[in-house]
C-alpha cells in the first residue's frame, strides 16, 4: 500500500475530525449544561461561514475569523432568549423538535439569501501553498486551521478550568440546582454557555469554507458525525468528546485509503462497538446523563 | 363489546373517504399517504407516548420496511403480502438488535443514539448502488394484484382498490396496537412511563419490556414502510434519513401524542399541508420548520390535548 495515500487519507481525517471536535465541544456543552440537543447547530456552523464570505472583502480575513464567529453567537443568544429558554426543565423531545424545526429554517434561509450553489470562500492567497510537493496535500491552510483548533479547545479548556464562570459551569454540569441555591445567576449562565457553543460552531463554519467551500448544507453533513463523537467519547465529558471527534475523523479517512464507500459507515460501526463494550462511552462516567 | 363511538366515527371517515376526498379537492393517492405515514407516526407513538421513550430514529425502519418490500418484489417473487412481510422482517430484524445495543440508555441519550444509529442505513443505502440504486432510490418492482383464490383484487391499476387494502392493513395493525395497550403489557408500558423507578420496585423487568415495545413498535413501522413503498413503487433513501424521523415525531406530537388516535390527525394535518405548501412555495421547508416550532412552543400537547383542554376549560 503506498504510505503517500495512507499520510494523506490519515491527514484529511485529522483535519475532518478536527471540524468534528469544534462543533461536538459546542454541542457537547450545550446538551451537559441545559440538556438540549442542538439539531440547529449545523445551521449555525453555515451562518458563521457565510458571514465570513460577506464580511472578507469589507473587513479582511483576519478580523472576519473572529468577527463572522461573534455575530453567529448573537444570533444564538437571540434564539436562546426568545425560544430555547421556554423548554428548559421540558421534556427533551421539546427542545429537540424546536431545534430541528430551526435547522430546517436555518439551512432554507441561507440558501435564499446566499444561493443553494456553493460559493467559494478563498483563505489568502500565501496560507494556500502547500508547504512541500511530496506532501502536495499539507497546505499552510490546512495546518493554519488545525492550530486554530488547537487554540480554540486549549481556550475553552482553560475557560472552563480556571475562570470563575468556566467552573460555575462544570459546577452546573454536575448538579444546576445547588449551584442555583448558591446564588449563581442560572439563566445567564445557561446563555453564556449557548453562545460559548454556538461561536465554536461559527468558528468550524469559517474554517470549513476556507478548506472547501459554502454550502448551505454544509452543516448538516457534520451534524451527524459529531452526535456520534460524542456518544463514542462519552456523553458529559468534553475530554471525551474531544478524543471521540478526533479518533471518528481518522477513522473514516482511512478506511476511505481501502474501503472509500464505507467511510461514512464506519464511525457507526466504531460507536456500536463501543456501545456494546462500554457503553457509558470512552471516558463517560457512568450514571451521568444516562 | 360496547361500540366505541370515536372508533365508529373514525372508521366511517376511513371507509367513505374515496367518496368525500373529491370533494374537498382531495385525492385518492393523499388519502393513501396519510393512511401509510399515520400508520408509521402511531407505530411511533406506540414508543413515544405510550411508553415515554424518545426514538428519534424511526425512519430507519420505515425505510428498511419499504427497501425489503422492494427487494422482495424485485429480486424474490411477484407476492404483495410476500413483500410486506419481507419488508416487516428486515425492519423488525434490525430494529430488534438495535434495540438490544440501546435499550439501557435513557432520555437525551437514547434519542441522539437512534438518530445517529438510524443513519447507518441511510449511507448503506445511499453508498451501496448496485443493490439499491443508491441515491436514485430502488425502482424496477410494481405492486402486484392481491390472489384471494376465488377473486383477485387489483391494486395494481386501481387506486380505490389500493387506498382499502392500505386500509385493511391499517385497520389490523392499529387493532393489534390498541389490543397491545389493553392487554397487562400495555399497561406495564403506561407505568414505565409514568414512574419508571416505582415500576422497577415492583419487580417488573423494565428492559424487556422497552426492548418488546422497541421491537414492536419497529415491526408496524417497517410495514408502513412496506405499504409506502407499494404506494409509490419506488423506495427511498430520503425514507431513512433523520429528517424523516424528525417527520414522524412532529407528526405524533402535532396531534397529540397521549392520545391514541392523535398521531393519525397529525399525520393528516402534516401531509396536507406538506402537499399544498410545496405546491405554493419553493421555500417550504422553512413553512415546515416554521410549523415545528409553533407546535414546540404553543400546542405541545398537540390538536387533540388542546381541544380536549379547552372543552374541560
Amino acid at each position: 500500500m503506498d504510505t503517500q495515500l495512507i499520510l494523506f487519507n490519515g491527514f484529511n481525517g485529522l483535519i475532518v475530525g478536527a471540524f468534528y471536535v469544534l462543533m461536538a465541544l459546542g454541542l457537547s456543552l450545550i446538551l451537559n449544561l441545559s440538556g438540549v440537543i442542538n439539531f440547529a447547530h449545523g445551521g449555525f456552523l453555515a451562518v458563521g461561514g457565510y458571514l465570513a464570505y460577506t464580511l472578507t472583502p469589507y473587513i479582511g480575513f483576519w478580523p472576519s475569523l473572529l468577527v463572522a464567529p461573534t455575530l453567529t453567537a448573537i444570533l444564538g443568544v437571540v434564539i436562546e432568549r426568545t425560544m430555547v429558554r421556554r423548554l428548559y426543565g421540558r421534556d427533551p423531545l421539546y427542545s429537540l423538535l424546536l431545534t430541528f424545526g430551526l435547522a430546517f429554517i436555518f439551512e432554507d434561509m441561507t440558501r435564499a439569501i446566499w444561493g443553494a450553489q456553493g460559493v467559494p470562500f478563498a483563505p489568502p492567497e500565501y496560507l494556500s501553498q502547500p508547504i512541500s510537493l511530496d506532501l502536495f496535500f499539507v497546505t499552510y491552510y490546512r495546518l493554519f486551521m488545525m492550530a486554530v483548533v488547537f487554540i480554540a479547545v486549549l481556550a475553552l479548556f482553560m475557560f472552563l478550568r480556571y475562570t470563575r464562570i468556566g467552573v460555575r459551569i462544570r459546577a452546573g454540569t454536575l448538579d444546576l440546582e445547588t449551584v442555583s441555591a448558591l446564588g449563581v445567576n442560572v439563566r445567564a449562565l445557561r446563555t453564556l454557555n449557548f453562545a460559548v457553543g454556538i461561536f465554536l460552531a461559527g468558528l468550524a463554519g469559517v474554517l470549513a469554507g476556507g478548506n472547501l467551500s459554502l454550502e448551505p448544507t454544509m452543516g448538516a453533513n457534520v451534524l451527524m458525525p459529531s452526535f456520534v463523537a460524542i456518544i463514542v467519547g462519552g456523553v458529559g465529558s468534553l475530554p471525551g468528546t474531544l478524543v471521540g471527534g478526533l479518533l471518528i475523523g481518522v477513522a473514516a479517512g482511512l478506511t476511505s485509503v481501502w474501503f472509500p464507500s464505507a467511510s461514512e459507515a464506519v464511525i457507526y460501526v466504531i460507536m456500536a462497538v463501543v456501545l456494546l463494550v462500554r457503553p457509558r462511552g470512552l471516558m463517560g462516567e457512568e450514571g451521568v446523563m444516562t | 363489546m360496547k361500540l366505541r363511538p370515536d372508533i365508529v366515527g373514525i372508521s366511517l371517515i376511513l371507509v367513505l373517504a374515496p367518496f368525500w376526498l373529491p370533494l374537498v379537492h382531495g385525492y385518492e393517492a393523499l388519502g393513501t399517504r396519510v393512511l401509510v405515514l399515520g400508520l408509521a407516526a402511531m407505530s411511533l407513538n406506540f414508543l413515544l407516548g405510550f411508553t415515554g421513550v424518545l426514538s428519534f430514529g424511526h425512519a430507519a425502519y420505515f425505510g428498511l420496511g419499504a427497501y425489503g418490500c422492494g427487494f422482495a418484489l424485485k429480486y424474490l417473487a411477484p407476492s404483495t403480502p410476500l413483500a410486506i412481510l419481507c419488508g416487516m422482517l428486515l425492519g423488525t430484524i434490525a430494529g430488534a438488535l438495535l434495540g438490544a445495543l440501546i435499550v439501557r440508555r435513557r432520555g437525551v441519550y437514547f434519542a441522539m443514539v437512534t438518530i445517529a444509529f438510524g443513519q447507518v442505513f441511510y449511507f448503506i443505502a445511499f453508498r451501496w448502488n448496485t443493490l439499491t440504486g443508491g441515491d436514485d432510490g430502488l425502482r424496477g418492482f410494481s405492486r402486484q394484484p392481491i390472489d384471494l383464490g376465488f377473486t383477485t383484487i387489483n391494486i395494481a391499476d386501481n387506486l380505490t382498490a389500493l387506498y382499502y387494502f392500505v386500509l385493511v392493513c391499517f385497520a389490523i395493525a392499529v387493532g393489534l396496537m390498541g389490543l397491545l395497550l389493553r392487554s397487562p403489557f400495555g399497561r406495564t408500558l403506561l407505568a414505565i412511563r409514568e414512574n419508571e423507578r416505582r415500576a422497577r420496585f415492583l419487580g417488573l423487568p423494565i428492559e424487556q419490556h422497552i426492548w418488546l415495545s422497541f421491537v414492536i413498535s419497529c415491526a408496524f413501522m417497517s410495514m408502513a414502510g412496506a405499504l409506502y413503498a407499494l404506494l409509490n413503487n419506488f423506495a427511498d433513501p430520503k425514507g431513512l434519513h433523520y429528517t424523516q424521523s424528525g417527520d414522524f415525531v412532529i407528526m405524533a406530537v402535532l396531534g397529540g401524542m397521549r392520545s391514541f388516535w392523535g398521531p393519525l390527525l397529525g399525520a393528516a394535518v402534516f401531509v396536507v399541508l406538506q402537499d399544498s405548501l410545496s405546491s405554493m412555495t419553493t421555500n417550504w421547508q422553512s413553512w415546515i420548520g416554521v410549523m415545528f416550532v409553533i407546535v414546540v412552543l404553543f400546542f405541545p400537547r398537540g390538536l387533540l390535548g388542546f381541544l380536549r383542554r379547552k372543552s374541560q376549560a
